[in-house]
């Protein structure tokens, strides 16, 4: 038998390969299917993915309330708009970008990732003052920073479009692509978590004074997840915009900073599955609430839910839910596989699973 | 030339706003350890209760149509009403809970209360006039004020004293002081938990509807974001003036007021519309000086 402890380690390994199995067996369900709308519905669930598991790297592994990623989610598309949208548009609609990137048509993927790249770079220079604070003063501070993004892109008149929307993005992201930028983010969530620095990071989690004692540097823990985290969050970002194919910075307000939260909690904040179990089975929720508002047939009878009750109901079901499992569906708990594996002596890390 | 008479009772008025939203926010911390996101939803709805429900672009008045002297008071209940309503059904049966799963279902709360205003008025903001001789400037000391900020500012100072006298006098404001000290040992000593906690949400939810009242005459529209934005400033505010403590809510209400109104003035033209920004950024500069805020309440020391 190898020890328990490198037996957790393989299992903690597990999980990325179960969550992106359930996600690929998700995604197979929508194209045997083949219903068009239901592809869309797919495709902005697996945006959204990766949008909450960037926001958990740094909110489960830390603890601290962000009201803050909405913000670097809209660093990110305004970003990809800048390099990819085309030269003579950028010259109607957004007149004083400067002439290297009013120039620049990037193919999108570099985009993607340089728009992730400008999210982490705004994160790790806000972040350096936010995450010297700690508890409900650094929430705030996040929010102040939401609130900050929000003023400067819905008033930069010649480079964000201000209110009047950003038009013409490419609508390139469909189910598959969305599928790989979410596997991509549990991926490095895992890896993260399960690092050093993320390991130290939850045991601040759990006892701030206690793992200072133990000589834990909880800024530099807390700002290394905030930057990684920022990076899946802009590229979401990214990949919302270029799914809807329109940008305003309203959409990045405290509607998504809201809609993402719920997600994270009813899920169950303490784990990456929670993470994930959350986003599907809201958006599940949410898909099912907007076809029955628009009228659906049950046994020859019309039902058809008033309109607006879709967030009514949506708000309910989060009030329920965390009035009957405070620490979400999941609990904190990691779905994970529990193999007998070959004895590996203490010293050798396990690299990956079998 | 904007005269400094002026400015000042700008300040004054737009601070005692947020002072008083401020307040309903310190109130429920103090005794819960809830951050009360749907606050601003209270607003709302207090403003929405004065007109008649439909989702015509021009606005019916209802409980608006009502004197002043029968609609304050009715109003005022109103918003402890549903404060009230809302510890029933939703925070009494998240005592246990932490903190975060608090306040994350008070957003969801204030979630479902404004889509269900939206449902029942309609997106667009609508036009209200309530008690428009208000707005009428009267001249003092070389500026010319509306009643209104005048009323404001006094209201804010007799509620300040009134809440102040109902802490230190009553058995009411003792037991909720003692439960801001230390919540388990006051219910030990005997104070009866829910008592406490439905006055603090009465005052609160009361808190909000003068709020509601004030911002109704003052912009004379009804719109369902309108808490929103006035619900991050007291959110702010409660924090900057150290989170649980009353008198720091207020100073920090009227702090962040004045530093408003300040940008206003004297932004350069280019940069006024980014006004927020150096608010909010001047607030986090502010909780980097003071992470615990300007008045730190004893409860807010950590023990280990």
């Amino acid at each position: 038998m190898p020890s328990q402890h490198a037996q957790n380690r393989l299992a903690a390994y597990s999980t990325p390969l179960i969550l992106s199995a359930v996600l690929l067996a998700f995604v197979l369900l929508v194209v045997v299917l083949d219903d068009k709308a239901l592809a869309r519905t797919a495709a902005e669930a697996l945006v959204r993915v990766t949008l909450v598991v960037g926001l958990w790297i740094f909110v489960g592994n830390s603890g601290v309330i962000s009201f803050g990623h909405a913000g670097y989610m809209a660093i990110g598309a305004y970003c990809s708009a800048w390099l990819t949208l085309k030269p003579q548009s950028k010259a109607l609609f957004l007149p004083d970008l400067p002439p290297w990137l009013m120039d620049a048509q990037w193919p999108v993927f570099p985009a993607a990732i340089a728009s992730g790249l400008l999210a982490a770079l705004v994160a790790l220079l806000s972040g350096a003052a936010i995450l010297r604070l700690s508890g409900i003063a650094a929430s705030i501070a996040t929010f102040a920073f939401l609130a900050i993004v929000n003023t400067v892109y819905s008033n930069w008149e010649g480079v964000t479009g201000a209110t009047s929307s950003v038009v013409g993005l490419a609508r390139y992201v469909d189910h598959w692509v969305a599928l790989a930028w979410a596997t991509a983010a549990i991926v490095a969530a895992n890896l993260y978590a399960n690092s050093a620095s993320g390991l130290a990071l939850r045991a601040t989690r759990e006892d701030e004074v206690a793992a200072r004692a133990s000589g834990i540097d909880m800024y530099r823990h807390r700002l290394w997840s905030l930057v990684i985290s920022a990076f899946f969050t802009g590229i979401s970002g990214a990949l919302l915009g270029h799914s809807i194919g329109v940008l305003n910075p309203d959409s990045f307000y405290l509607g998504i900073t809201f809609i993402s939260l719920a997600m994270l909690v009813v899920g169950g904040i303490g784990s990456l599955s929670g993470a994930v179990t959350g986003v599907l089975l809201l958006s599940l929720l949410i898909e099912l609430l907007v076809r029955a508002e628009r009228g659906i047939t049950v046994g020859g009878a019309e039902f058809a839910l008033p309109s607006g009750s879709q967030e009514i109901l949506i708000g309910v079901a989060m009030i329920v839910v965390l009035i009957l499992r405070p620490a979400g569906l999941t609990g904190g708990r990691e779905f994970k596989l529990r193999l007998s594996v070959p004895r590996i002596p203490l010293s050798q890390e396990p690299t990956s699973t079998n | 030339m904007t005269n400094l008479a002026q400015l000042f009772f700008d300040a004054a008025s737009l601070g005692g706003l947020y002072a008083m939203a401020a307040l309903g926010i310190a109130l429920i911390f103090g005794v819960m350890n809830l951050v009360n996101f749907a606050h601003g939803e209270y607003i709302a709805f207090c403003v929405f209760a004065l007109i008649v429900p439909s989702t015509d672009a021009v606005a019916v008045m209802l409980l608006g149509r009502a004197p002043a002297l029968l609609l304050v008071p009715l109003v005022l209940s109103l918003g402890a009403a549903i404060a009230i309503a809302s510890e029933y059904a939703v925070f009494r049966h998240l005592r246990r809970a932490d903190p975060v799963a608090m306040m994350i279902s008070s957003f969801a709360l204030g979630f479902v209360i404004r889509n269900a205003l939206l449902a029942i008025y309609g997106g667009r903001p609508k036009a209200i006039s309530l008690w428009p001789e208000l707005n009428t400037p009267v001249a003092i000391v070389g500026a010319d004020v509306p009643l209104l900020q005048l009323i404001v500012i006094l209201t804010t100072l007799l509620v300040v004293a009134g809440l102040a006298g109902l802490l230190k006098k009553t058995r009411l404001g003792l037991e909720m002081r003692a439960a801001a000290e230390n919540f388990t040992m006051a219910r030990l000593l005997g104070v009866k938990a829910n008592v406490v906690i439905t006055g603090a949400f009465a005052l609160s939810g009361a808190l909000a509807a003068a709020v509601a009242l004030i911002m109704a005459t003052q912009t004379g529209v009804a719109d369902v974001r309108m808490g929103g934005q006035i619900m991050l400033v007291a959110f702010i505010a409660t924090v900057i003036g150290g989170l649980g403590s009353l008198p720091g809510a207020v100073a920090a209400g009227f702090l962040i007021g004045a530093a408003s109104v300040l940008l206003q003035a004297f932004l350069p033209l280019d940069a006024r519309p980014f006004r927020d920004a150096f608010l909010y950024s001047l607030v986090i500069v502010c909780l980097l000086v003071r992470p615990q805020g300007l008045f730190v309440p004893a409860s807010a020391k950590p023990r280990v």
